[in-house]
């Protein structure tokens, strides 16, 4: 199944004011694998990746998903089709517990405007979120609001808040982002099991970090596409090494 | 052993408190029930209590919006107001049944707030405020304007129902116990059905797009229809806080529709506690039993009202009902 492609863009531009965000960035995103998107700060890496989940609306070019012509539909719906994103700043209903918080993302893909019947009347959904918190090794946790967990927890919840959704691609945003070695270890070993059920988007700066885990990388430079390959050639790379020298942690 | 016995007594009295506290959550319809039954036998007037259930149910539709959504709208007035004159109209112009009459001002309150909400939600914050506050003043206008269907300034006069027609009973609407009490049955299925949408799967939407509207939108909830249907909804139980007041006072006043009766409820939920289920019934008690006793002394009652309201926002920063709740927890 290595041909097939989940997603597409075409040239696709972002500009914030006069700003060009990014710049005409054309790929390919292939089924049941890991591609990361790299780069140094500043590349348009979240701003490619928000265009990819919908959350931004690219200022030119097209996006396909799964042969679909899907530019500019609102992110809610870019939700429902299985494209699902987690956030680079961990973002989740704070005052609500972390088993709330997946409840309530699994809820959407169920009912929203359903205002009669108990929500604790729809029982899978109760255990569909336990049994995701304790695949992120959340379990203990169930019954605390998510602005109380450590840091690490909650970049943890925000994967299960993600995979509640059931996304068919899933996309993250610098997962490991201010993690110990020892959590980011963690997440990794996560990604690379939670790889063999979907499709995974990640996107990193540390490039070191993603060599290992990812089949493709796409990297951008200056909101443009620099270079794509397989984790061996990039690695090899003239252009990719002259733009991550100079740079601390690579 | 003295010291023993007093600090072992501390911990057993909140703890008994914080299960008061998680009862009142579990049967909050019941309890509220219960005690707009027991109500009359307490206050001091009849009138003053069948009051403080319509606009208690009036700041609880304003609740739904403003405590549980989040956003803060100055333009209730005017779904309230609707409400009252679409009950009013229904019974002085086409003669219709109380129970009609009632069932249309629900449908105003719908209708007012569907209109106002589709063009308020596309803004947030400040200019939600604004544009609510603006929309509201062009109902305000409509209806002041439109003297032959409302009175125009002099309000709706000639709304009577003297009985109550149900199931063969002829109750007597003029009695103030009878009247309290039919007033105090609908504020109480309100009640059941307010309690029942918080606990349903959408109560549960409305709390996500509170907490954060960008993991909302990315978990695949359409969080502008969402915002849309709150505003409806409360526009419901505005409507018929707004219909069973025309049905009190035999009279709409214009200043039902006046934006000093948002302020209001803005006031009774920030008194009570907002985003609680019983803060905008205890916010309106203690606004009118304020007012009206107050003002049995003086004629600068607002001016003491004001300063009470300060003192509770200084004391009771969530509310007093919200503040109760927040020292339980910790
Ligand atoms: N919402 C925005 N408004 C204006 N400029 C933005 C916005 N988001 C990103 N940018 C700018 O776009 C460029 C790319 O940013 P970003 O995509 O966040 O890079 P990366 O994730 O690779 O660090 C930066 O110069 C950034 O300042
Ligand atoms: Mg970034």
């Amino acid at each position: 199944m290595s041909g097939d492609i989940i997603l597409r863009t075409h040239n696709v531009s972002k500009r914030f004011g006069r700003l060009n965000a990014l710049n005409g960035v054309s790929a390919e995103f292939r089924r049941n694998v890991i591609t990361s998107i790299i780069g140094p700060n500043g590349a348009g890496k979240s701003t490619y990746f928000n265009l990819l989940c919908g959350a931004l609306r690219p200022s030119s070019g097209r996006i396909e998903f799964e042969g679909r012509d899907v530019t500019g539909l609102p992110q809610h719906r870019f939700a429902h089709m299985g494209i699902v994103k987690s956030f680079q700043i961990t973002t989740l209903f704070p005052q609500l517990s972390a088993h709330e918080n997946v409840r309530l993302a699994a809820q959407t893909r169920v009912t929203v405007f359903d205002m009669w019947r108990p929500r604790a009347s729809l029982k899978m959904l109760n255990e569909q979120a336990d049994f995701i918190l304790e695949r992120v090794g959340l379990g203990h946790r169930r019954d605390r609001p998510a602005a109380l967990l450590a840091h690490g927890e909650q970049r943890a919840l925000e994967i299960a808040v993600a995979l509640a959704s059931e996304p068919k691609l899933l996309l993250l945003d610098e997962p490991t982002a201010g993690m110990s070695p020892q959590e980011t270890r963690e997440m990794m070993d996560l990604i690379v099991r939670l790889a063999a059920e979907r499709t995974i988007i990640l996107v990193e700066h540390k490039m070191k970090l993603v060599l290992g885990i990812s089949d493709w990388l796409i990297v951008l430079h200056h909101g443009e596409l620099l270079a794509e390959g397989a984790p061996d050639d990039i690695k090899r790379n003239e252009l990719v090494k002259r733009v991550y020298l100079g740079q601390r942690d690579h | 052993m003295l010291l023993g016995s007093a600090t072992s007594v501390a911990p057993d009295t909140s703890e008994r408190m914080r299960g008061f506290l998680s009862f009142a959550q579990r049967r909050r319809a019941w309890l509220a029930a219960l005690f707009l039954i027991l109500f009359p036998l307490v206050a001091p007037f009849k009138a003053l209590a069948a009051m403080i259930l319509i606009y208690g149910l009036y700041a609880l539709g304003f609740n739904i919006l403003f405590g549980y959504l989040g956003l803060l709208s100055f333009g209730h007035s005017a779904l309230f107001g609707t409400g009252a004159y679409f009950c009013g109209i229904a019974i002085t112009h086409f003669g219709l049944p109380w129970w009609a009459a009632l069932a249309l001002g629900v449908l105003g309150g719908v209708l007012a707030a569907a209109a106002i909400g589709a063009l308020a939600i596309r803004t947030l914050g400040i200019y939600f405020a604004m544009v609510t506050l603006a929309l509201s003043q062009c109902l305000y206008y409509l209806f002041y304007e439109a003297t032959d269907w409302t009175g125009g300034e002099n309000g709706l006069t000639g709304v009577n129902v003297k009985t109550i027609n149900l199931f063969g009973f002829h109750l007597d609407f003029v009695n103030p116990i009878v009247h309290y009490y039919v007033i105090a049955a609908f504020v109480i299925v309100a009640l059941f059905a307010l309690s029942r949408i918080l606990a349903s799967p959408f109560g549960a939407v409305i709390e996500g797009v509170r907490e954060s509207e960008a993991r909302a939108r990315a978990s695949g909830i359409d969080v502008a229809r969402v915002r849309f249907v709150t505003f409806v909804v409360s526009g419901a139980f505005c409507g018929l806080a707004g219909a069973l007041l025309a049905l009190h006072l035999s009279i709409v006043p214009i200043e039902t529709m006046h934006y000093d009766t948002s302020g209001l409820a803005v006031m009774m939920c920030l008194l009570g506690g907002m985003g609680t289920f019983f803060g905008p019934f205890i916010g309106a008690a203690i606004f009118l039993l304020l007012e009206n006793l107050v003002s049995l002394y003086t004629v600068h009652w607002q001016l003491i009202v004001g300063a009470a309201f300060i003192a509770c926002v200084l004391f009771f920063p969530r509310g007093v009902w919200g503040t109760i709740l927040q020292r339980s927890r910790t």
